[in-house]
């Protein structure tokens, strides 16, 4: 029973004998669940080589996926727009979704609107939607622009998103000109991150595709940044501050790390930063546009080649010490720039925080998984501290990644060992931790419950999780961290290591038994 | 905060609903009203369970969160399938914190997404053979799981797959049950619909199997129903029961089983917590069962001890004994709660906004911790928990269905309430407004907030978060003196 000066939540409440006894009586008694025998035999079963090639044959079944659906990428591009209002023409419960899943990872609120297809429009087509659901939203909301991306249902029985906005705009239902960029982004295609490329394809080609006249490639001095799908508040704001510090001219295209991350004051702001709709315009102006997440900005990329005449430059994600390296000789290269001291300073910082830590990460055997072009980087910096990547899988690969992968991983000694396993979830993963045990697990919060799978084998089978990528629950402001550039290698080192060194002060820390290495100095 | 006036009241609705374009503000006003404990039915004067409107930020969901998400996630030894892409089942993958006591992958599934990841050529062809393929894929992996339901996402009603069919012919083929769920989002107007959908499935699917088997039986059997285990409600409120002297046969869904669900028709009576969405099962059990049913609340001691005499009375002395022994063993303990907390609340107003029936049923709760409630409203209720909630709630409220982002924040810009409860799509916009929140869906990863140890829970919650020292830091003290200035200005 809980006492005024102990009050127990959940944890530890249900540990109390009383509780501890109320559900073994309802197991025993009203469950039917089956023997303690059986469940230990067919959980030792589930960690085996057999049941991973059994595991290993599905085709259509998915389990614990480690990606989500394209609206979800579409609507946070929409979000790195000034005053855009995310507007989803589809599902009202799918948008629900979005934003818990947004709100539940950035902690912030998550304005997007839908605009609510039921039976009628599923039979009707959804143009009445459209047409009453951009009518209130641009009298509601205040917006600059409306980003219009679609879901399951819309695309499935086939609206014609760009006659509904066309025919909304002659009838009168919204103003001639207000801008109503889309994209249609079905969820049985791809992944977030093909519905983050498909609504910036959607908004660029919206402004610039047929006002292409007078634009001059260079003619503003600037350079163009396209980040992808991205969840690191930091890594807007370290490309952003390398690029001052370059004295670099730019435009941010999708910047929604000020909406993303507005000040408890007492007033809520919808809306707070983000590109202009002029800087979009100006866009094609710029020297060259680079491409943060090379591997899933295909079409986003062919959009620009092909409209706004630029050679968009092969990069790699600026993460770890030599593509960081490469992305910055590449902005000198195409501006003119010199890279400044002061980055050479911080490069010199990062690789002085390896060469300290080194000797914690060299050798240590590591499981990813996560967003392709996030892999392709965390694997850079991995092997450049001479970490083994072991097994790397990716729900959401295609094959320019996998392509990019194998090279990578041949080019490093550290990398020969790793296995690729494109398309795969994260119950393919449960089976290689139990197989092959990593010493630790790399990637989102859905990571968790393998590493509680693995400890129910034996604490010796404990295969602990380090949190990076998209998207983190269960810890607080991870989001705000950055893991691009030099100062991303630094927060990835320090992540890294001193993950490991709270493992080995948890193995080490009983004590006359295993505090031989439970050293004060590390 | 002056006490709100029926006019000033009905005022504050009629200026927020300015800014909407006729059609729109003609619907909303139907979905806004001032409390008037003197009507019976609130069909006179809200309505509820109608179409959102499109282009407004609602926080409903849809048929399949209702389904999958609310009534079946929780049954721990059936696999549910998001049948359809692959967001729905990620999306509503472990955010209601239902918790269950099992060994998860071999006897328990409730945190494992299963799905079929419908991809372009599923929409073309269909999905049915994937269907069946994947269900031995299931039970290749799954040997120990109890059964299957598949949850129909969108897309699987608009292509006309056939997953009774599959369904049928698969489960003869593996001896299991295996339970189509025709839960599509598009259908209906929100979750709620889902929940019927669930309740209809179950009636059809589970309830009747162990009709002709012969159960060992008490007087004393009885099936809680509606509890979802939220931070381990059920568990709190399944003690009480057993401690005087009931014998819980079943529980829904939270924690539950299959042979929980299958033998519930055998109990005397089942007691139902959320009403919106297990008053389905409930009144088929009582047509075909006879098995009467009955309302209860297990939110604050006032309640508690109000409910557990209610169930008391539809048995003998044994059980009336019973309630008061563990009302009085509680009492103690509770009034101590009360004693800390009741005057770091007392006076403080709170909004809600929930779904099911926490708009109603925690009034009580804040009431005990000498708290008032100014305004509730339901993201899907009916008419029927208006009825309910109009008599928990004081004249002059405020009662809002469905409200959106806009009138909520505009409701609380004007209330200046000291506490809002409600769900964590609103959480972090009133937290940069400065509001105490406290998220009602999922207890803010706390909980339990049932019976009478989830009360000393709510209650140092509720208290944590309005006395926190945060709320007091958001303007800087540079800014402070030209605020004060400008808010005499205000009034």
């Amino acid at each position: 029973m809980q006492t005024v000066e102990d009050t127990k939540p959940c944890f530890p409440l249900f540990n109390e004998p009383d509780y501890r006894e109320l559900i073994k009586n309802k197991r025993e008694t009203f469950e039917e669940t089956v023997s303690k025998e059986k469940i230990a035999e067919t959980f030792a079963w589930t960690t085996t080589q057999e049941y991973q090639d059994l595991n290993f044959k599905r085709e259509a079944l998915t389990i614990n996926p480690a990606k989500v659906c394209q609206p979800l990428g579409g609507a946070l591009c929409g979000m790195g727009f000034e005053k855009t209002m995310v507007y989803i023409h589809g599902s009202q419960g799918c948008v629900a979704y979005f934003r818990t899943y947004f709100n539940r990872h950035f902690k912030e609120p998550i304005a997007f609107i839908a605009d609510s297809m039921t039976e009628d429009a599923a039979v009707f087509g959804g143009q009445k939607n459209v047409h009453e659901g951009l009518q209130n939203a641009t009298k509601l909301y205040d917006a600059k622009m409306i980003a219009v991306c679609t879901t399951c249902i819309a695309e499935v029985i086939g609206d014609d998103l760009g006659a509904f906005i066309g025919n909304a705009r002659k009838e009168g239902h919204v103003e001639k000109d207000f801008p109503i960029p889309y994209a249609n982004t079905p969820s049985f295609v791809g992944s977030h991150i093909t519905g983050w490329d498909n609504m910036f394809e959607g908004i660029v080609s919206y402004f610039t595709q047929a006002t292409m006249d007078g634009k001059v490639v260079g003619s503003n001095k600037k350079i163009n940044i396209v980040p992808g799908f991205e969840t690191y508040l930091g890594n807007y704001r370290v490309i952003k501050r390398m690029l001052k510090e370059m004295d670099v001219d730019f435009t941010y295209l999708c910047d929604p790390e000020e909406v993303l991350d507005t000040p408890a004051n007492g007033e809520y702001q919808m809306y707070a930063g983000g590109t202009t709709i002029d800087e979009v315009k100006d866009a094609p102006n710029a020297i060259t546009t680079l491409m943060l997440q090379p591997t899933s900005l295909e079409k986003s990329k062919k959009f620009i080649e092909s409209t706004w005449n630029h050679e968009v430059p092969k990069l790699n994600i600026p993460m770890g010490v030599e593509w960081t390296d490469e992305f910055l000789m590449k902005v000198s290269e195409v501006t003119g720039k010199p890279i400044p001291e002061s980055l050479l300073k911080e490069r010199g910082r990062l690789v002085d925080m390896m060469t300290d830590s080194h000797a914690w990460l060299h050798g240590k055997k590591m499981a990813l998984f996560g967003d392709p072009d996030f892999l392709l980087g965390l694997t850079k910096v991995m092997l450049e501290l001479g970490i083994e990547p072991t097994h790397i899988v990716c729900n959401n690969s295609n094959k320019r990644w996998e392509k990019a992968m194998k090279k990578l991983l041949e080019s490093s000694p550290y990398g020969v060992h790793a296995k690729l396993y494109p398309g795969c979830d994260l119950w393919h993963m449960r089976s290689l931790c139990f197989t092959d045990k990593p010493d630790f697990i790399v990637g989102s919060t859905y990571g968790k419950t393998i590493q509680r799978d693995t400890l129910y084998k034996g604490p010796e089978f404990e295969v602990p999780l380090i949190r990076l990528g998209f998207p983190i629950f269960d810890r607080h402001h991870l989001h705000r961290m950055t893991t691009l550039g030099y100062e991303g290698g630094m927060y990835l080192v320090t992540t890294l290591t001193n993950a490991v060194l709270e493992r080995l002060d948890e193995k080490t820390k009983f004590m006359n038994d295993t505090d031989y290495n439970f050293d004060i100095v590390r | 905060m002056t006490e709100l006036t029926r006019e000033a009241a009905q005022a504050l609705i009629e200026e927020v609903l300015e800014v909407y374009p006729e059609k729109a503000k003609k619907d909303r006003a139907k979905h806004l009203m001032v409390n008037d404990k003197t009507i019976e039915q609130s069909k006179k004067c809200i309505t509820s369970n109608r179409k959102s409107v499109p282009g407004v930020m609602t926080q409903r969901g849809c048929a399949y969160a209702g389904s999958k998400g609310v009534v079946w996630g929780p049954i721990k030894d059936i696999i549910d399938i998001s049948h359809g892409p692959v967001g729905c089942g990620a999306y509503s993958r472990g955010g209601r914190r239902n918790y269950y006591a099992g060994t998860s992958g071999v006897d328990a599934f409730c945190d494992i997404n299963f799905t079929s990841d419908f991809q372009e050529k599923d929409i073309v062809f269909g999905g049915d053979k994937k269907l069946a393929k994947l269900i031995d894929e299931l039970e290749g992996l799954f040997p120990l799981s109890k059964g299957i339901s598949v949850q129909s996402e969108c897309p699987v009603g608009l292509i006309g797959d056939d997953i009774e069919a599959v369904s049928k012919k698969k489960a003869a083929e593996i001896g299991k049950t295996i339970i189509p769920v025709r839960c599509e989002g598009f259908r209906g107007v929100s979750q709620s619909l889902g929940h019927h959908i669930a309740n209809d499935a179950v009636r059809d699917w589970i309830i009747s199997n162990r009709d002709d088997q012969a159960f060992e039986s008490t007087p004393y059997d009885v099936a809680i129903l509606g509890d979802y285990n939220i931070g381990g409600d059920a568990w709190a409120s399944r003690i009480l029961l057993e401690e005087m002297g009931l014998r819980v046969v079943a529980q829904w869904s939270g924690d539950g089983t299959l042979a929980e669900m299958e033998n519930t028709p055998k109990v005397k009576l089942n007691l139902l917590h959320c009403y919106r969405s297990m008053n389905y099962i409930a009144r088929h059990m009582e047509e075909k069962y006879a098995i009467p049913w009955l309302e209860y609340n297990f939110f604050g001691p006032s309640k508690i001890a109000e409910s557990l005499r209610d169930i008391a009375s539809h048995f003998d002395d044994t059980i009336k004994e019973g309630a008061e022994r563990v009302i009085a063993k509680y009492t103690p303990a509770m009034n101590a709660i009360i004693a800390k907390y009741k005057p770091r609340l007392q006076g403080k107003k709170v909004m809600l906004y929930v779904g099911g029936l926490r708009p109603r049923h925690t009034i009580g709760a804040y009431e005990d911790l000498g708290m008032e409630v100014i305004g509730a409203g339901y993201e899907f209720a009916h008419n029927d928990d208006y009825d309910r909630t109009m008599k928990e709630m004081k004249d002059a409220t405020l009662i809002y269905d469905d409200v959106t982002g806009y009138e909520f924040e505009e409701f609380v810009r004007k209330l200046k309430p000291d506490l809002i409860g409600s769900g964590i799509k609103e959480k972090y916009a009133f937290h940069k407004m400065g509001v105490p929140f406290r998220q009602l869906h999922s207890w803010d990863y706390s909980g339990p907030y049932h019976g009478f140890d989830g009360f000393a829970v709510f209650a140092r919650d509720m208290d944590m978060t309005v006395n926190n020292p945060c709320w007091g830091m958001l303007k800087a003290p540079w800014l402070k003196e030209e605020t004060s200035a400008d808010d005499l200005k205000a009034a």
